[in-house]
């Protein structure tokens, strides 16, 4: 073998070698005291080892593996709507502190505030105190009397971009607590859609895992003004029938499986919390100390929070604190004692709604809801048949072209099969290398990139075919066969390449895999195709001395 | 040596008149369908839920279905009902139901989105109406619960005591591996449904007490699903433009590449012969009614890069020619070409045809939209390349030159002046 040739061998077969590794991979050549033994080495090529290897080194789509799939569209109104209310209460107290009168001060729209005042004279006083206090995000001007401030459009973009980027941690956060394996979480479609795509590899009901995003956990502690009432009027008629505004009537629902207690009672409350989620500084499920299954949260508070926490608690010391979540009393326990930065929420709970509970108490509340534009679960069941029919597709294809090529090229068909199972196996490897999950349209691929690949080699016999049958001795037909076909299959792999990246572009999960899948397919092609049924035919033709008469093909 | 047809020598560029109006028939044919009874699009685009139910023998008769989908609120009407077998066994014992999307006046109010899944457990009610009825008052379905469920199920229940006996961690490990081993049995080893509760002696590793204690909590229910799909209202809306665009934009980037490979026009007559396979292959989709789904449209973005293949083999060898034998007419080398590549063309695509044909044979009913596609797109392409690339390419050229036969004065234009230098020495010896 001429030098040059052994060379090219060599690349190839150290390329098979790794592609090889990289599929069947890793080996453990020492045995458990360290050394190395023909034991251990042969332990790593048994068929099972070898297959969970496999198995382990090709990761699977959510569509193969069974899973979730769900795009979240992140409603980012709510984060202006709520700054924009925000704003309009902060202008109103600002002029009241001010002496400056309004007649009418409202929030017409998304992210524009209008304010009425009584005199026309006060206007550039009141539309500088207020434009210190809303900042450079805000554009103000006057019609008249009325005062007229607008959210700038990158400031909107920003709030937006803010709320989405501040969901998608929180959201995150509370998947990576509930235990799912290798999630994804990204940024899904236009960059001005704020959605938010989750993959959830193995979670075969979503259902949990939205009411865990859903869940919005509000915390307040409240002071008691009186109750416990038996009905919301009972309470109204202990505030001499009209509420102030600066109390409110809440529902406690304590108990809720004992059956001896009275089902709804309601709580006169101060409006103003003394504490809010904001404060927390941890929250956590543990059992409860009446014993049972019960579970309750215990959380502690931040140094500012626990500051007031202590000031109102000392000076309130033998009446009642609501802890009031999501609206509704939990329990409405007696001060006894000066409390500095620890609670309990004490609602008979079970285990999993207690850690759900202290999850999303922990990770704060959601900046603007979530609502679902896509939802799609793939049992496990579903998953592995799909594995099964796409293999057996797969392998059906091969086998019917590798039966045509050996027929039709005889021994040069040995050539093109040989390139083709290469081709399937450089092509596996390079998905491993990066990263790509194989799905069922992926497999599609796989079976698809063998019929293309079977092209280039098509293209080349038959042109070696056609200088044989023009005169040529095999040697240079088989040099012009390739130098001709070459820039053809150049071309079409490259065009279908292209093709190919669109689809990238284009799709998500399960059609992105089969584009990567596609082009990993055609670049290994140039290499199979072109190199090494190359160096095989060199190699044949050297064998016969370089000059043969005949060729089979 | 075998050959399947010795290099002919057909006059392809005469037969140009037929193929346009073969091309053309097909067109009008789709075009009609197209414009009359439409696309049946999938959920990917037109939204709704789909979702793929597995019964444990036949399933109930169809109007059964619809009779219990109607119970739960779904207008039966609407309901698209379709019987799929089991890859394995063959036996028909699951079925596809899919429900278009809700018009967002029926959500009383809420955001369309919202309530994405409402669709989705009307289905599961309904299902459960086919078993027993003193079963599902009392009892848990195995077959539908998740592995999260019956672990929590079993800790709270404790039929082995184990949380007084050994504490409640210990006790939650322990029943989440037995949960673990019973779901993966189901899904595994059953393939999605346990025919008989029974069936779980088979788990290897879980205790008699266990076994003997589920019948009490726990039935094989009659039916599960699989695999569910909801897209909402905005995600279909969002995916057919991009489908369109995408698809428009890989056509352009073809046009670009092989224009710079060749020349603009032989990018046009590609590209022309392409979007005429796309518009092809969609007509016998709307004809057959084949459902499009996200998998058909990358099916016809395949096509795109497969079709042009074709004919880039074919203008490669026209290249090739025109470089070689300058004294011929451009007719005769384009003729010759397309019968000098004819043995490649029809091997490529019937090997490629084959592969797509086990596909379409074997892949089941989640790839049969995506091979029918390839399998249409294959065999137009290949006609296509023949009939319609050629002749543009080749009408085009012809034109230029009588144009510039005319008029000698006038100088060219640099975009036919520059990159057709050979193309003019070819067609001046005509």
């Amino acid at each position: 073998m001429s030098r040059k040739l052994r060379n090219r061998f060599l690349l190839i077969g150290g390329t098979t070698a790794i592609a090889l590794y990289l599929l069947l991979g890793p080996f453990q050549f020492r045995d458990a005291s360290g050394r190395i033994t023909a034991q251990a080495i042969a332990a790593n090529f048994t068929p099972s080892r070898l297959k969970k290897n496999l198995a382990e080194n090709i990761k699977l789509g959510l569509d193969l593996r069974g899973g979730s799939h769900l795009i979240l569209q992140v409603q980012t109104d709510d984060a202006i709507r709520s700054i924009t209310a925000g704003n309009l209460e902060k202008a109103r107290s600002i002029l009241q502190q001010a002496g400056i009168k309004f007649t009418n001060a409202t929030s017409p729209a998304l992210g524009r505030i209008e304010i009425e005042l009584e005199e026309s004279a006060q206007i550039e006083d009141a539309k500088a105190r207020i434009t210190l206090d809303f900042g450079p995000g805000w554009t103000a001007r006057n019609e008249g009397r009325r005062l007229i401030f607008e959210m700038r459009d990158e400031e909107q973009r920003d709030l937006r971009e803010r709320a989405t980027e501040q969901a998608m941690r929180i959201i995150e956060q509370r998947i990576n607590a509930f235990g799912v394996a290798e999630p994804t979480i990204a940024r899904h479609g236009p960059a001005t859609g704020y959605q938010i795509l989750l993959q959830l590899p193995g979670v075969d009901d979503p259902e949990r895992v939205k009411n865990l995003i859903r869940a919005e956990s509000r915390l307040e502690l409240k002071l008691v003004h009186s109750g416990p009432h038996p009905s919301e009027e009972a309470a109204r008629q202990a505030l001499g029938g009209t509420i102030p505004p600066d109390k409110e009537i809440l529902p406690a629902r304590e108990r809720r499986r004992d059956p001896t207690a009275p089902p709804v009672q309601y709580y006169v409350v101060e409006k103003m919390p003394v504490i809010t989620g904001d404060d927390l500084r941890n929250a956590q499920a543990v059992p409860s100390q009446a014993g049972g299954s019960v579970y309750e949260i215990l959380f502690s508070l931040r140094p500012s929070g626990a500051e007031r926490f202590y000031t109102t608690t000392s000076a309130n010391i033998g009446k009642n604190l609501a802890i009031i979540l999501n609206n509704e009393i939990k329990s409405a326990p007696v001060i006894r004692d000066a409390i500095r930065d620890e609670g309990r929420i004490e609602g008979d709970f079970t285990k999993e709604e207690a850690e759900d509970l202290a999850l999303t108490l922990r990770s704060g509340a959601l900046p603007a809801r979530v609502t679902y534009l896509e939802e799609r679960t793939v049992g496990p069941s579903l998953g592995a048949d799909s594995i099964r029919q796409g293999f057996a597709a797969s392998i059906a294809g091969l086998a019917a072209i590798t039966i045509f090529m050996l027929f039709y090229y005889r021994l040069s068909g040995v050539n093109a099969v040989i390139g083709l199972v290469l081709n399937l196996v450089l092509l596996l490897a390079a998905m491993k290398i990066v990263g790509a999950v194989l799905t069922l349209p992926g497999i599609a691929g796989v079976a698809l990139t063998i019929g293309m690949a079977v092209d280039a080699n098509v293209l080349i016999f038959e042109r070696i075919r056609e200088e044989l049958r023009n005169g040529k001795v095999p040697a240079s037909a088989v040099a012009m066969g390739f130098e001709r076909a070459f820039t053809t299959i150049f071309d079409t792999n490259l065009t279908t390449i292209i093709a190919a990246l669109f689809l990238f572009v284009f799709g998500t999960g399960p059609i992105r895999g089969f584009a990567v899948t596609l082009t990993a397919g055609l670049i290994a092609n140039f290499f199979t195709a072109i190199f090494v049924s190359r160096a095989i035919f060199s190699w044949v033709l050297e064998r016969q001395g370089g000059r043969p008469e005949v060729l089979s093909i | 040596m075998y050959e399947l047809i010795k290099t002919p020598n057909i006059d392809w560029i005469r037969l140009k008149r037929r193929f346009i109006l073969v091309s053309l028939a097909l067109l009008i044919l789709g075009g009609i369908s197209a414009f009359t009874r439409g696309f049946n699009l999938g959920i990917d685009f037109a939204g709704g839920t789909l979702v793929n139910v597995k019964f444990k023998d036949v399933p109930p008769p169809e109007n059964r279905l619809r009779e219990a989908l109607g119970k739960q609120g779904i207008d039966p009407s609407k309901v698209i009902i379709q019987p799929i077998s089991d890859p394995i066994s063959g036996v028909k014992n699951e079925v596809l139901i899919r429900l278009p999307q809700r018009e967002a006046g029926q959500r009383a109010g809420s955001p369309a989105e919202s309530e994405l899944d409402v669709e989705k457990r009307a289905i599961l009610a309904a299902l459960s109406t086919f078993n027993p009825p003193s079963e599902v008052a009392t009892k848990v379905d195995l077959n539908t619960i998740s592995r999260d469920r019956l672990r929590e199920l079993l800790v709270e229940e404790d039929p082995l005591r184990l949380v007084s006996a050994s504490g409640r961690a210990a006790a939650e490990l322990e029943y989440g591996r037995y949960a673990d081993a019973i779901i993966q049995y189901r899904d595994r080893d059953q393939r999605g449904l346990l025919r008989d509760l029974a069936d779980v002696r088979a788990v290897s590793g879980l205790p008699t007490a266990l076994i003997e204690w589920l019948p009490k909590r726990f039935f094989a229910g009659n039916a599960a699903m699989i695999s569910a799909e909801i897209v909402g209202p905005q995600i279909g809306q969002e995916l057919r433009q991009r489908a369109i665009s995408v698809t428009l934009a890989s056509l352009a980037g073809m046009l670009i590449y092989i224009a710079f490979r060749f020349e603009w026009i032989y990018g046009v007559a590609a590209v022309i012969a392409v979007f005429h396979d796309v518009l092809v292959t969609l007509g016998v989709f709307s004809l057959v009614q084949k459902e499009i789904s996200l998998n058909v449209v990358a099916a016809l973005l395949t096509l795109v890069g497969y079709s042009v293949n074709d004919t880039i083999v074919i203008f490669d060898r026209v290249r090739e020619n025109l470089r070689l034998r300058r004294r011929e007419g451009l007719t005769k080398i384009v003729n010759d070409s397309i019968n000098q590549t004819l043995s490649r063309t029809i091997l490529t695509s019937g090997l490629t045809l084959l592969a797509v044909l086990s596909l379409y044979l074997f892949g089941g009913e989640v790839l049969s939209g995506f091979s029918l596609a390839l399998l249409v797109g294959i065999i137009v392409g290949t006609y296509s390349t023949i009939a319609i690339a050629s002749p543009i390419m080749l009408w085009w050229q012809t034109w230029q030159s009588q144009r510039q036969a005319r008029r000698p004065a006038v100088r060219p234009k640099p975009m036919e002046a520059t990159p057709s230098r050979k193309e003019r020495r070819a067609t001046a010896s005509r």
